[in-house]
Formats: structure tokens, C-alpha cells, sequence
């Protein structure tokens, strides 16, 4: 087994038996569904929403090459600047240089996976600079030195107490844990920081190709304030974040908030075209665009699976996923987590040390019906699974089909194994639970179905006329 | 090669294998703002329907929206939400309505127009602005870097005043985003917001907590 695959079973053994865990995430989410289908119900056609979703990414992701050049056109008439990373590490190091240029010292930062995906926190406090977190959830993550424990909800595991513990410890300034009164220290703490910040580091959910403009979303106002008031802005954004046009926000951004968190639209959808223009009287100084690969032209190159560049990050197929809802978002041991974590995953980092993760799924298919842009989740982690299968089986995997091949092609070896099964389950509560129990590895968290009274032979030839 | 060049040359490398269409997707057909607006939320025909749906996106969103009668009603509305709340310094730009909203408010008025000051900003109570549009499906505000004093004055103050005219209502986000496009594009101001609802978060138990960051009130006056 792989290190990522033992920590993961080992984490997930933990995770599933923590009912206080069930009952936190539980209820966020059947809160969240609640809401999420009010506004659905507010499309005039949602199926038809969806439809043309997929095909606005098809048209983007599969002229992708048009689509990006015409976006950094547009940004750098505006006297933009546009930055193309092959790697993780050469954005990281993109970035590093433009702050070290502008001589900055303090950055603030608002909510960005592309940025966890390539760890630039640590490349940046790496480089001696002061980073905070600014979104809410994140900043609570940050404090407890935890990676986001969702894509969308950094801190839906928390309780209001531990955040409180969280503030005492690390900020000295928690009066209560009323949900309030927490917010608002999170407020006053980040605004200094904000007065002082020398550069602001935002993500991005849409980059629109025709008009050279980046969307970001959010609820909180603050990457509007990462965008208004350090001297240097620097958005990060992976390739396959393009739209073709601005008409087509009318569309995403009120599904994305929909699906994303029951909200018809979010409190803030801002579009970004350049540093401070002519006649304006604030914004910074510089506006830096990353445009981040990181193995997107992987993913691009794999017909089959070309169509997971749509993902626009909502997080639905996370909520969903009964998976995901039992083992928790920490237990992938993935920047994303739940199904579409498990489809990009092993793409990205590699299936033989990932294989494990399509495994992660009942295969019910909740995340491909809840996917906004349609993509087909359950059938790609599926056809990971086939290529996983096509990886080395183990020698144990190898041994038990020599040995079941003989029975299952003999009539009497067949039937003498069935009978004695049957004789053994009645022995079996005998060591059930135990580590004797020759079945320990399955029964230790499933149910062992009675084998049947009768074979299907045996009751054909009683009852045939 | 730079690494724009290698980032392009590997994109084209991969599309030279078309990829299957996405299921119920027969042809590439462009999606059109008609399209959009068949499956988005509807919205009535006349301007009272926008307006009563404006009204009931802003209830749902714990933001004020007030209909005033005529642009003479504007001052002493200003005025007394001044009162009401002992505003004793309010940030603002230069515009029409914004110029008649701040013009006998009696406390200081700080324009951002020329350039400001971050924490004076930061200390005023109330930021009045105009805006681009108001979308009636959504609730939202639209204000841009360039028609509502830069970027910070929309956020930075604890309650955004918004002040807008009848003719800036639009039904929906297709009419938003066309609007936009046709006054400024290429030249788009560095900053397009679509602010819906005061400034908010669920980060703590997904309980709905109002001015996370930006606002804690936001008001809408309709003249
Ligand atoms: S795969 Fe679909 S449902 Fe999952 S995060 Fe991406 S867009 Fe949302």
C-alpha cells in the first residue's frame, strides 16, 4: 500500500467512527440543501441552465489556446501584466519576485484553492513574508495551521467553540462564542491588516476571454478589499478558469452561487481588468495576472477526461457525495477533496500513489446529478478504477482469484463451499468482532448477509411443476 | 520558448484529439442572452414588476430599499438616516445625485474623488455613492471603480447608501451585462462590482453573520 493510501484508511477509521463529526457536517449540509433547492426552484428551467453550462465550457476548455491569448490581450491593454507558470514552483516563484521587487513586506490575501494547490503560503513565508488569510473560514484554518477542510466551507468541521479557543490562543480576543461577536474581531484584526498590507493575492472563478476581465466571487467583501487597497494586486488563476464571453456570467455566476451555497447569487461578483486607470482615484499600482498549468494540459490532452477542466469549484459534488459527508474533507489528504478530488487527483499527482481515492465512492452518481456544468464524475472515477485495476494487483489479490478460479468453475466444488459456508455462519458469532474471526477485515465495519437457506438450484428443482 | 509559448504549444498538442460532447449537447450552438434569460429566474415585463421584485430580492437580503417620490425627497432622507444614526463623517464622489444627497448634510463630507486618505476613509460612517444599475432579478447594485468613487468607497464604510434613478433598473443579468458591454467595452474600468446585500459570511456553523468584512448596512434609494 502506498503512504497516501495507509493514511488515508487510517484517517477515514477515525473520521467515520466520530458521530459529534457526523452531527456538525450533517447539519451544515442539510441546511445548505434546503436553501440550494429554494433557488433552483427559481430557474425557469434548471436542466436547460445546465445544459448550456456544459456547453459555454465545452466551447471554452476546447479552444482554450484562443481563449487565453484574448484574455491576457485584454488585460494587458490595460496595462496589465501576465505571467504564464508551467509549474506550481514557477508561479510560486512568479510571485515571490514580484513582491520582492515591490519591496513589499506584509500580504493579504483572500480565498484562492489554486494558491493551496500549489502551497504558496509556504513558499511565501518561505521568503519572509507576512501572510494572513482574509476570508473568514480561511483565516480560522490558518490560526489552527489546518488546510481548508472544504472548497468552499474552509471551516464547516468547527464548532463556534473551538473557533473561540482558536481566537483565545492565537489572537488573545474571544468575548464569547457567539457567531457575532467571533466575526467581528476576525473584522477588526484583518481591517488593520488590510490598512497595512503592502500587496493583496487573490484567486479567481471566472476569467473572461472577451473582455480581458478576471470574476471573483465571494460573500464577505473581502477580496474586494485585497483588490482596493494594498499598491499591488497579483490574481492567480488556472488556465481552465476561461469563459468565452461577459454574457456568459448572467449564467454562471447565479449558478455557481445556487449549487454553491443556496444563494441565487453571492454578495460580491467582481470583475477585474487592470491596475488603477487613468481618472480613478484608487486601486494599485500594478495588477499581476498568474496563469497557472500545473498539469491542466494533462487533464486537456486526455480526451475522455478533458471535460473535468469544467469543474467551476462549486463544492456541490462534495455535499452531496455520502462519502464524503462520513469520511470528511480531511481524510483525501487532497488540495480537493470529494468526487471531483478524486477524479482530478490521481491525474494530477499521479494514479499509482492515488488509485485508492476513486475508490472513495458509492458510485451512486449524486455528484454527476449535482454537477452544475455535467460533468460525469462517477463515470470517470469509474474508468480510474479501470486503469487502477490495470495497475499491479498485489500478490494476495493474485492469489485468492488462483484459488477462487477452480471453485467457481467446478459444480461440486461450488456447492460443497456454499454448504460449508452456511455450516460456518453458524458458528460464526462465536468470534464476530473479534480479531479471530477469519472475516475480521470485512466485518470489523460492515454486516456479513446470511448466506441463503437454500441455493437457487435446490429451490428450482423443489418447486419446478 | 518562454513558458507562454510552451503553455500554448501544449494546449494545441492535446486539442488535436477532439474530446466527446457533453451528454444532451448535439451541436456547439453559441448560448445567446435569450437563451439565458429562458432558464434564469423570470422577470416581470413592466417597471412595477422590477420594482416590486427589487423590493423583495433587498427584503430577503436585509438590505433597505426605499422608493423615493421625486429627487427633492433625496435630502432629507439623507438627512435623517444621518440623524438616525449620528453619522459625524460620511465619504462620498462627485455626481448629480451624490453632489444633492451630501450638499446640506452639516458634517464633513469626504470626496475620494482627487485621492484620500485609507484610514480616514476607514473612519467615516456612511459611504453614498451612485452606481451603474440595479438588477431586479438578483437585487444587486452594480458599481464600477469609475462611476462610484474608486474602489474602496463601496466597501470600506460600515453602510453603503446607493443612490440610483428609475431608468438605471434593469430586469436582469443578461440586460446588466450588455449594458456593460456596450458603454465601455474594450475599456473596461479597472473595477465592475455586483454588490447583492450587505457584506456577509456563514464561515462560523453556516450562521448568517452581516458585515464580515465590507458593510453591515446597505441602502438603496430609488429616485
Ligand atoms: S465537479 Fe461539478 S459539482 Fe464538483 S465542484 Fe466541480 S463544478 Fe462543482
Amino acid at each position: 500500500m502506498t503512504t497516501a493510501a495507509a493514511k488515508f484508511k487510517k484517517d477515514v477509521r477515525r473520521v467515520t467512527a466520530d458521530l459529534r463529526h457526523r452531527r456538525i457536517i450533517n447539519a451544515a449540509l442539510d441546511g445548505y440543501a434546503v436553501k440550494r433547492d429554494q433557488k433552483k426552484a427559481l430557474f425557469q428551467d434548471w436542466a436547460g441552465a445546465r445544459r448550456l453550462a456544459a456547453a459555454t465550457k465545452y466551447e471554452a476548455i476546447n479552444s482554450l489556446d484562443r481563449c487565453l491569448e484574448q484574455f491576457a490581450r485584454g488585460l494587458e491593454s490595460r496595462g496589465a501584466k501576465v505571467h504564464w507558470a508551467s509549474t506550481g514552483q514557477q508561479a510560486c516563484e512568479i510571485i515571490v519576485g514580484i513582491l520582492k521587487q515591490r519591496n513589499a513586506r506584509s500580504v493579504v490575501k483572500s480565498k484562492a484553492m489554486t494558491a493551496e494547490e500549489i502551497h504558496l503560503n509556504e513558499a511565501l513565508a518561505r521568503a519572509g513574508l507576512d501572510v494572513v488569510e482574509t476570508d473568514l473560514g480561511e483565516f480560522i484554518v490558518q490560526l489552527r495551521d489546518e488546510p481548508p477542510y472544504h472548497i468552499v466551507f474552509p471551516a464547516m468541521h468547527l464548532t463556534r467553540g473551538e473557533i473561540q479557543e482558536t481566537f483565545r490562543k492565537r489572537l488573545g480576543d474571544a468575548p464569547s462564542d457567539n457567531p457575532e461577536e467571533l466575526t467581528m474581531v476576525a473584522r477588526r484584526v484583518l481591517r488593520q491588516k488590510y490598512i497595512q498590507a503592502d500587496a493583496g493575492i487573490t484567486g479567481a472563478n471566472f476569467a473572461v476571454a472577451d473582455a480581458g476581465l478576471i470574476s471573483l466571487t465571494e460573500n464577505e467583501g473581502n477580496a474586494r478589499l485585497t483588490g482596493a487597497l494594498p499598491r499591488t494586486m497579483i490574481t492567480l488563476v488556472g488556465i481552465e478558469k476561461v469563459i468565452p464571453r461577459l454574457e456568459d456570467l448572467a449564467l454562471f455566476l447565479p449558478m455557481l452561487a445556487t449549487v454553491g451555497a443556496g444563494q441565487l447569487i453571492s454578495g460580491y461578483n467582481t470583475l477585474y481588468g487592470g491596475p488603477r486607470q487613468p481618472g480613478e482615484p484608487d486601486g494599485p499600482e500594478e495588477y499581476h495576472v498568474v496563469l497557472l498549468d500545473n498539469n491542466r494540459t494533462r487533464l486537456l490532452a486526455d480526451a475522455e477526461k478533458r471535460d473535468t477542466l469544467h469543474c467551476i469549484r462549486c463544492g456541490s459534488c462534495l455535499n452531496v457525495c455520502p462519502i464524503f459527508r462520513n469520511i470528511g474533507g480531511h481524510s483525501y489528504g487532497t488540495t480537493y477533496c470529494g468526487p471531483i478530488g478524486a477524479v482530478l487527483t490521481p491525474v494530477l499527482k499521479g494514479l499509482q500513489e492515488w488509485k485508492h481515492l476513486p475508490y472513495a465512492s458509492s458510485l451512486c452518481g449524486a455528484c454527476t446529478e449535482a454537477c452544475p456544468v455535467g460533468i460525469d464524475l462517477h463515470h470517470h472515477l469509474l474508468e480510474h478504477r479501470r486503469a487502477a485495476a490495470g495497475t499491479k494487483p498485489s500478490w494476495w489479490q493474485k492469489l485468492a482469484f488462483k484459488l477462487f478460479a477452480p471453485v467457481a468453475a467446478s459444480k461440486l466444488l461450488w456447492a460443497l463451499v456454499t454448504k460449508s459456508g452456511r455450516l460456518g455462519q453458524k458458528l460464526h458469532p462465536i468470534v464476530l468482532g473479534t480479531r479471530l474471526d477469519p472475516a475480521y477485515v470485512w466485518t470489523r465495519t460492515r454486516d456479513l448477509p446470511p448466506i441463503a437457506k437454500t441455493t437457487f438450484k435446490e429451490w428450482w428443482r423443489r418447486t419446478r411443476p | 520558448m518562454t513558458e507562454r509559448e510552451n503553455i500554448l504549444s501544449r494546449i494545441r498538442e492535446a486539442l488535436r484529439v477532439p474530446a466527446p460532447q457533453p451528454l444532451g449537447m448535439t451541436e456547439t450552438p453559441l448560448p445567446k442572452p435569450e437563451d439565458h434569460r429562458r432558464v434564469l429566474p423570470k422577470v416581470g415585463p413592466s417597471e412595477s414588476d422590477r420594482i416590486s421584485l427589487f423590493a423583495a430580492n433587498a427584503e430577503e437580503l436585509r438590505a433597505r430599499f426605499v422608493v423615493l417620490p421625486a429627487i427633492e425627497a433625496l435630502e432629507s432622507e439623507i438627512r435623517s438616516m444621518k440623524d438616525a444614526e449620528g453619522w459625524t463623517r460620511v465619504a462620498s464622489h462627485r455626481g448629480e445625485l451624490t453632489d444633492i444627497a451630501c450638499a446640506k448634510l452639516g458634517v464633513p463630507v469626504l470626496l475620494t474623488d482627487e485621492g484620500y486618505d485609507k484610514t480616514e476613509l476607514e473612519a467615516c460612517q456612511a459611504g453614498v455613492t451612485e452606481c451603474d444599475a440595479l438588477i431586479a432579478q438578483t437585487g444587486s447594485v452594480l458599481v464600477t471603480s469609475r462611476g462610484s468613487g474608486g474602489r474602496a468607497l463601496t466597501v470600506l464604510p460600515p453602510h453603503h447608501v446607493v443612490l440610483a434613478r428609475r431608468s438605471q433598473l434593469v430586469a436582469d443579468l443578461p440586460e446588466a451585462m450588455a449594458l456593460m458591454r456596450k458603454k465601455y467595452h474594450p475599456n473596461y474600468p479597472s473595477m465592475i462590482s455586483i454588490i447583492t446585500g450587505p457584506s456577509r459570511t456563514g464561515d462560523i456553523e453556516r450562521i448568517l453573520v452581516l458585515g464580515a468584512h465590507g458593510p453591515k448596512k446597505l441602502t438603496i434609494l430609488l429616485i
